[in-house]
């Protein structure tokens, strides 16, 4: 059995409020020198055998049809 | 003749479903109601995909619903020219599924927004909107969080340039919808995903207006003319 991180961040042109929020939220609680805060998902996906390219293709296609929306997001896929 | 029959699909977590069945009916046609997990369109002449919070709005809103076994036919359908409505969440769903373009966000200002909201129809060229004239101005209410449209500048830039911007939000823009966008088709204009409620302005007892039954009366003109 392997763990697959399937890592999903909005496209750097789309606003992310909640990000934004957060990094507003920094410089009242004393961390000074924050520009900007993005959040993303991450999922850890569990696949029977081995992580090897195939396994991580399928998790790529996964990733795509599903865990993230291209139009919005982009993702990255790495072994745990 | 008989009556059009316009289907409404129910998901599991859809609120608005009866809402969207009880318009239908008031514009003078039959509501069919379908279920998310058949793969049956009982040989509806229109489809609408109502509001609500389909699949728990999962992972992203719409983006389980789209794999549900029933979208399987209304994608297909929907390319061969079957009418579709979706609002709010229905909008979502058909976002989701590409059958039009880009995506709904979370609200610029992280908060459900609910209210009565000032619309322009800006296409009443659609199969949903003939019945009202481009450039008339509507009370619909909206109730949503995740009704911020983004797409990328080439999908905007064609959508306006194409005139696919069905709806556009007035006096204010409700959750940082770019360019205002309340609703909008696709190229051939049978499918429409609307952010309002045109089912909740169909009576003055309950809705702001009736503004939006004018959706309902399109689609079913469009029918019975066809």
């Amino acid at each position: 059995m392997a763990r697959v991180v399937v890592d999903v961040m909005l496209k750097p042109e789309i606003l992310d409020p909640q990000g934004r929020a957060i990094a507003q939220k920094l410089p009242q609680l004393g961390f000074d020198g924050v520009t900007a805060v993005r959040q993303g998902k991450r999922f850890e996906v569990e696949i029977d055998g081995e992580a090897d390219e195939a396994a991580l293709d399928r998790v790529r296609k996964i990733a795509e049809t599903m865990l993230a929306n291209p139009v919005i997001e982009t993702f990255d896929v790495r072994v745990l | 003749m008989n009556a059009a029959r316009i289907g409404v699909i129910t998901f599991p977590g859809s609120l608005d479903d009866r809402d969207a069945a009880r318009a239908i009916t008031m514009a003078g046609a039959e509501a069919v109601p379908l279920w998310h997990a058949d793969h049956d369109l009982r040989d509806v002449d229109a489809v609408v995909l109502p509001g609500g919070f389909s699949y728990g709005d999962y992972l992203r809103a719409g983006a389980l619903a789209r794999f549900a076994p029933l979208m399987t036919e209304v994608i297909a359908a929907a390319g061969n020219g079957l009418p579709v409505l979706g609002i709010c969440n229905g909008f979502q769903v058909l976002c989701e599924s590409h059958l039009l373009p880009g995506a709904l966000l979370p609200n610029a200002g992280l908060h459900f927004v609910c209210r009565d909201q000032r619309l322009r129809i800006d296409d009443a060229g659609t199969a949903w909107t003939a019945d009202y004239s481009t450039g008339q101005e509507v009370v619909i209410p909206v109730k949503n969080a995740d009704g911020r449209y983004a797409a990328d500048r080439e999908t905007l830039a064609e959508l306006e340039g194409e005139g696919r911007v069905v709806a556009r939000y007035l006096d204010l823009n409700p959750n940082g919808s770019l360019n205002d966008i309340a609703g909008i088709r696709n190229e051939a204009g049978n499918v429409v995903g609307l952010m309002p409620h045109p089912e909740h302005a169909v009576e003055s007892l309950t809705g702001p207006s009736t503004d939006g039954l004018g959706f309902f009366t399109s689609i079913v003109k469009g029918l019975v003319g066809a």
